[in-house]
Parts: C-alpha cells; structure tokens; sequence
C-alpha cells in the first residue's frame, strides 16, 4: 500500500477516465487519486498539493495553441512524471515533450507496462543526480547561462528541445541551491568553469 | 509598559527605535511617553514592532487603516538611511576582507556581484524615495497626481531578494578554501540578519503601507 505511486488523470472523456483508474488501480502499482475533466486554475492549484507521482494527460485538455509548451507548464506546478495519453491529431512533436505516452488502445498489460516504465526511466535519471555534482551536460548548460545564452539559444546550440534545456536549469539550481543568472555565473567561474575573458 | 521592557522581549527593536526617531535615552519612559517625545503615533508605532518581532503576524484591516501614513513612511525612511548608509556599507568591508586572500579574478567575480546586489538594492530605494513616498505625501496634503496609483508600486521584491539567496549560498558553499572560516560565518551572519530584516521592510511596505494608501486614494474618489 505505502509504496503505490499516486496517480492524477486528466481527461476530457469521462469513459477513459473510469477504464484507466480501473486498470491502475487494479494493478496494485498505483493509486489514482483524482480525476480531472480539464486543467483550469483550481485543477492547476490542486495538482500543486497532491503532487503526484504520475500524471497522466490527454493534450486535447490543452489549447491547441499552447499544446507544444503544455508539458512545461506541468512542469511549472509539480515535479511529476507526465505520462500523455495518446489520441488522433497529436504529433510526435508534441509526444516527445512527455516522460511517455499511452494509446487509449492499448492493452491492460500495455499500459501498466508502459506507465511503470516511464516512472522507472524518471526514477533512475534523478538518483543518480542527486548526489549535488552537476553532470557534464548540466556543466556544459551551466556555461552557456554563465554566458548570457537564452534558453531558445542553449537549445539551438545543444540541439536540445526547450523543455528539456529547462529541466536541466531547474536540476542546475536544486543542487547548487543558486537561481539568478549572476549567481550561477559566479558559481560558475569560482569552479574553472569559464573564464573571465568570456563573461565580459 | 516601558520602552525597556519591550526592548528586553525582542532586542531587535532597537532598530525600530531608532528608525523612527526614538532616542534611547527615553527608553526608561512608557511607551507613549517616549513616543509623544519622537512624535509618533503609539499605535502605529506597536503595529511595526509586531511585525518587526513576530514573524507571520498579519495585521487586522482596522490596524492597517487606523495606522499613520506619514509614521511608517518615517519608519521605511529610516530604514533606507540604515540599509544604505550603514549594513551595506558594512557588508562590503567584510566582503573586501573575506576575498582578501582569493586570485584577482576570484576577487573580481565575488565583488562584482555583491557590488551589483547592492546598486540594485540601492536603486529599488530611490524609486521609492523619489517617486512613492512623494506621491504620498501629495495625497496626504489632499492632491491625487494623475496617472498614478500605488498598485505601480507593489512590484519585484523578489528579484532582490533571490539575489540575496544566492549571495548566502556562495558565501556558505562556495568560496575558494584560502578565504578565512572566521570571516565567513561572519559575513553569513551579516547576510541572514539583512536579509530578515529586509523581508520585514517589505512585509511592511506590502502589507501596511500599500493597503493604507489605497483606502487613501478610494476615500479622495
């Protein structure tokens, strides 16, 4: 019981909803939570207190417009594993923004697979950061901010998407516990990072 | 109750006391003695020791509307005075003294950044000074400048007060081993006490002073 990771579904389909909290629930894995037919302020304000370990998405919830940058904005509230649920009209673009994804086609067995898979993946990326040394990559990104880059600029360079140049900054200030871009400037100067001449 | 006993609660008052312009020669007197003898509003006076001593403490809306406008921004004055004229300047004779050992390039990085903390620091006080205390004083002598309100004020704290995280963060974790341990957690000392004591000035300015100023701006409607 103590060890079910916590599960948040958000779903204009009321169908889905029941058929995936069942199957979760089933597994023993996983506990759903709540269910949410859209992400509108409050649900924003409810997922920041549950925070779950999984969330699991149909981007249709999304405006069409801001669909690409909805994984960020999840990112924004809590710190969970965002799983999307699969449908017509979604394009690998938007797919790869998530940990994972999930067809509402697929089998009982597919999607706890799938969805234990995606936290697995998430869980091994994050023990082996925590030890507070910045990986090379998070060095590398470092660098480009010490510079004076924006992250459109970091991605580009780094061929990274945006999301993910982000998720590497929010790691970059959890271990160092430094946010401002003239912190991690000094930060990064003080450990031989870079130096001086490129600053200026 | 004498000004003594409150000081001896929370000698952090001390500040408040002279931020305002009690003397401490009157700290024997009651309360609203040494008040009447500064010239501040009693009232107003326990409302900033309260928010000063207890952290958390959030003031009813009649103690925000029964406090006197013109005292706290006596008190947000002085309180510039000693940011400005003495923690800051403070701080930096510890910084230049903690580098002292570093490389000129450790050296430059560490002080530029503190001397770019203090002249944003320095700056956000003068809009203050030169813009917001103005327009009030303009609405207390009855006239309400167009184009203005103080919703324009209530602005980035928190920019400030991030850089301040980090600046205690490098001091703590990251400086190069040849500078002094001694000094360091001295500095330390130094950026913690700044920083509550900043964080109270704003809890005033946001809390007290903004809602005040507003009651002022719908009552002149």
């Amino acid at each position: 019981m103590e060890n079910k990771k916590t599960v948040v579904l958000i779903t204009p389909s009321a169908m889905v909803s029941k058929g995936l909290e069942d199957i979760l629930d089933e597994s023993g894995e996983f506990k759903v939570e709540e269910c949410f037919r859209d992400i509108s302020r409050p649900v924003e304000a409810r997922l920041g207190t549950l925070d779950p370990d999984v969330v699991i998405i149909d981007p249709s919830v999304l405006d069409f417009r801001s669909r690409k940058d909805g994984r960020s904005r999840l990112a924004d509230i809590c710190d969970s594993i965002v799983i999307a649920l699969g449908g017509p009209g979604l394009t690998d673009e938007v797919l790869r923004q998530y940990d994972g994804s999930i067809s509402i086609y697929d089998s009982r067995e597919d999607i706890i697979r799938k969805t234990r898979s995606s936290v697995e993946a998430k869980q091994s990326e994050t023990s082996v950061s925590d030890s507070g040394e910045l990986s090379a990559r998070e060095k590398e990104i470092l660098v480009c901010v010490a510079k004076g880059m924006l992250n459109k600029e970091i991605a580009d360079k780094l061929c990274l998407s945006i999301y993910t140049v982000i998720t590497h900054r929010k790691n970059i200030t959890r271990k160092t516990g430094i946010k401002t871009v003239a912190g991690l400037t000094v930060y990064a100067l003080l450990n031989n990072l870079i130096d001086m001449s490129s600053v200026q | 109750m004498r000004l003594s006993d409150m000081l001896d609660m929370n000698y952090n008052l001390v500040q408040v006391i002279s931020r305002v312009g009690i003397e401490l020669k009157h700290s024997g007197l009651r309360v609203v003695d040494a008040c009447a003898f500064a010239g501040i509003d009693p009232a107003t006076f326990i409302l900033i020791s309260n928010v000063f001593s207890f952290p958390g403490y959030s003031p009813s809306p009649s103690e925000v509307a029964s406090a006197d406008i013109r005292d706290i921004i006596r008190y947000l004055h002085g309180s510039h005075t000693y940011y400005t004229g003495i923690a800051l300047k403070n701080l930096e004779s510890s910084f230049d003294l903690l580098v002292k050992p570093c490389d000129n390039n450790q050296k430059k990085v560490i002080l530029k950044f503190f001397e770019d903390y203090k002249a944003e620091l320095e700056k956000h006080f003068a809009r203050e000074e030169e813009t917001v205390f103005p327009y009030v004083e303009s609405l207390l002598a009855g006239n309400h400048p167009e184009g203005y309100s103080i919703s324009d004020f209530e602005e980035h704290h928190e920019d400030v007060d991030q850089k301040m995280e980090d600046m205690r963060n490098i001091v703590m974790k990251y400086l190069p081993d040849v500078c002094d341990e001694e000094t360091k957690m001295w500095v330390l000392l130094s950026i913690y006490r700044l920083r509550d004591d900043l964080r109270r000035h704003t809890y005033v300015e946001d809390n007290i002073l903004v809602p005040a100023v507003r009651n002022l701006e719908n009552d002149g409607k």
